[in-house]
């Protein structure tokens, strides 16, 4: 009988090692799951945060992360019904750049909110004032931005903004590199969060949801 | 107390691990030239003489021992045929990548130097800034990586895709940007350029894993910087180097730009008389620094790293932001005027 912990462990190491097949075989393999969430719950998503903090550290590089969290994405499609009753449960969650095309932050943290069962919708990259449209129409708990140029974050400063005024619900996570480099710099700028790696995004949806769910709905 | 020195000199004595009269500063300013001269940071990079003048000015005013010809990254990207995105406020950035497929790949050519107006421009420009200065200052010329360029051509996550996924299809895309980085390093120290900074993110360990890296960035860096005829320093810009120091210092670099996110002392100690240390002052703080947090980080560089030469002062990304202000760099320029002055502190600890 393996343990969770072991087949995280084997898991991992094989996201790390970029073997499709390999982590594939251990999520079909020996251990029985009782529903696709289980899985995810139990194998994936702290896999995925192990690895986001390695990379968070500095001990594995952006390019394992971005395939494991490919990789992840894959299975959970192929695993989990779209319409998964599991999914309901969770925030709706949005996700945009801010008028650039550095978009591989973006396209990770889709990766990985999609592998974890979230549902998330990719705005693209477009300015504060029609995003801002986009968030009232699809009712955005909480939106990521991803951003690598430091003028850009002040475009977060313009939304910030935009949401006040129209008095949306809607919560910003701002992520990216000079967020790495300055941790101050998210207040700034009128986010409510900032998120170094993607398991950061679930603490703060976790953190959010405190009040209102009983612990066992939490996610990680 | 030593002579005097220019700022070629005090460089040119760092690189050869000696103590120069004070520790070289770098100070990469670019946008910020668009203030200087008084028009949009477009139109700045329309005219060469624009750039030059706000150069040779901003050097006057902050006394740091470079020049600076570099325009933008995505100007290399304009010249594979894709499109740059001016900002008010700062860096230029890149447009969509120019590479939509994989099989577009194998039938890629490099663009010519001498027929690449842009190109041409930032040529102007490194002649000009030579006419002013002769010797006496260093002219840093820019060119992307060849492993790096990518990046911009396809999209980080095409690329990163087709490193693991297509790797067929990689040796294709090396091969015509390691012609066309050769061509136009060479065509900067034709013009006047004295050293090459070839930046190269996605070698460093932020981005790559040092395993891929040796089958990848590093044997596209040893090719290049070989054809490369005169000195190059790698910069990672703000991406960690440490656990593949070894490696670079093989490629035939002189100098390695480091990041904010390692110990400048370890870097240091893992490149003595090896390769002379750059970097690594946190050029996103920068923005809201006092004139004490400027000091303070100044001479805490200086006495981590500025033992025995080999060492030269700058940020840890390659470009000081628009959003750092000219107070800021003249309290940069004043700390290290009163903590750059060999021999200093106790250093190296």
């Amino acid at each position: 009988m393996v343990s969770y912990e072991k087949h995280t462990e084997n898991f991992e190491s094989a996201l790390l090692s970029i073997d499709r097949i390999a982590a594939r075989k251990l999520i079909g393999g020996e251990v029985k799951f009782s529903s696709p969430f289980e899985i995810i719950e139990k194998i994936i998503a702290p896999a995925l945060e192990r690895i986001g903090s390695k990379w968070e550290s500095g001990e594995i590089a952006l390019a394992q992360n971005y395939m494991a969290c490919k990789i992840s994405e894959e299975i959970v499609e192929s695993i989990l019904p779209a319409e998964a009753p599991e999914r309901a449960r969770n925030p709706k969650i949005g996700v945009a750049t801010l008028g650039d095309h550095h978009l591989l932050g973006k396209r990770m943290v889709i990766s990985f909110l999609r592998s974890l069962g979230f549902k998330v919708v990719d705005f693209g990259t477009d300015e504060p004032a029609v995003l801002i449209k986009k968030l009232d129409e699809e009712e955005i708990d909480i939106l990521l931005v991803s951003i690598l140029m430091l003028n850009l974050t002040l475009k977060v400063k313009e939304l910030r903004a935009l949401i006040d005024s129209r008095k949306l619900k809607t919560k910003i996570i701002a992520g990216g590199a000079p967020f790495q480099l300055d941790p101050q710099l998210y207040l700034e700028i009128g986010a409510d969060a900032m998120a170094i790696n993607s398991s950061d995004i679930v603490k703060h949806i976790n953190g959010w949801r405190c009040a209102s769910l009983p612990a066992e709905e939490k996610f990680l | 107390m030593k002579e005097e020195m220019s700022p070629m000199e005090r460089v040119l004595s760092t690189l050869s691990f000696e103590e120069p009269d004070h520790v070289p500063f770098f100070l990469l300013l670019t946008v910020q030239g668009a203030r200087e001269v008084g028009v949009s940071i477009k139109e700045y990079y329309s005219n060469p003489e624009y750039v030059a003048r706000a150069q040779l000015r901003m050097q006057e005013r902050y006394g740091h021992d470079c020049l600076y010809s570099f325009y933008y990254a995505a100007l290399e990207l304009e010249a594979w045929g894709g499109k740059a995105i001016f900002y008010e406020d700062g860096p230029t950035n890149a447009g969509r990548p120019v590479i939509s497929s994989f099989e577009e790949i194998e039938s890629l050519e490099a663009p010519s130097v001498p027929d690449t107006r842009k190109l041409q421009k930032v040529l102007e420009t490194t002649a000009i800034l030579k006419e002013n200065v002769g010797d006496e200052i260093p002219i840093i010329g820019v060119v992307m990586s060849p492993f790096s360029l990518p990046v911009m051509q396809l999209g980080f996550s095409s690329y990163l895709d087709l490193i693991y996924e297509a790797p067929e299809h990689f040796e294709a895309l090396m091969q015509a940007n390691e012609d066309f980085c050769v061509e136009w390093a060479n065509a900067q120290l034709e013009a006047g350029a004295t050293a090459i900074c070839y930046f190269d993110p996605v070698s460093s360990t932020t981005i790559m894993p040092r395993e891929m890296y040796l089958k990848t960035g590093f044997e596209v860096a040893k090719r290049t910087l070989a054809k490369i005829k005169g000195p190059t320093g790698t910069h990672m810009a703000s991406g960690r180097s440490l656990p593949i120091l070894g490696d670079l210092i093989k490629t035939g670099t002189s100098i390695v730009g480091t990041s904010t996110l390692e110990d400048l002392a370890e870097v240091k100690k893992a490149c003595e008389k090896q390769v002379t240390v750059m970097g690594n002052l946190n050029a996103i703080e920068m923005c809201r620094w006092t004139p004490e947090t400027a000091e303070s980080a100044v001479r805490t560089a200086i006495s981590k790293a500025a033992s025995g030469g080999g060492f030269i002062l700058s940020d840890n990304h390659g470009e000081i932001p628009w959003q750092v202000p000219h107070e800021v760099l003249m309290d940069l320029s004043k700390a290290v005027k009163k903590w750059g002055r060999y021999p200093g502190e106790k250093t190296n600890e």
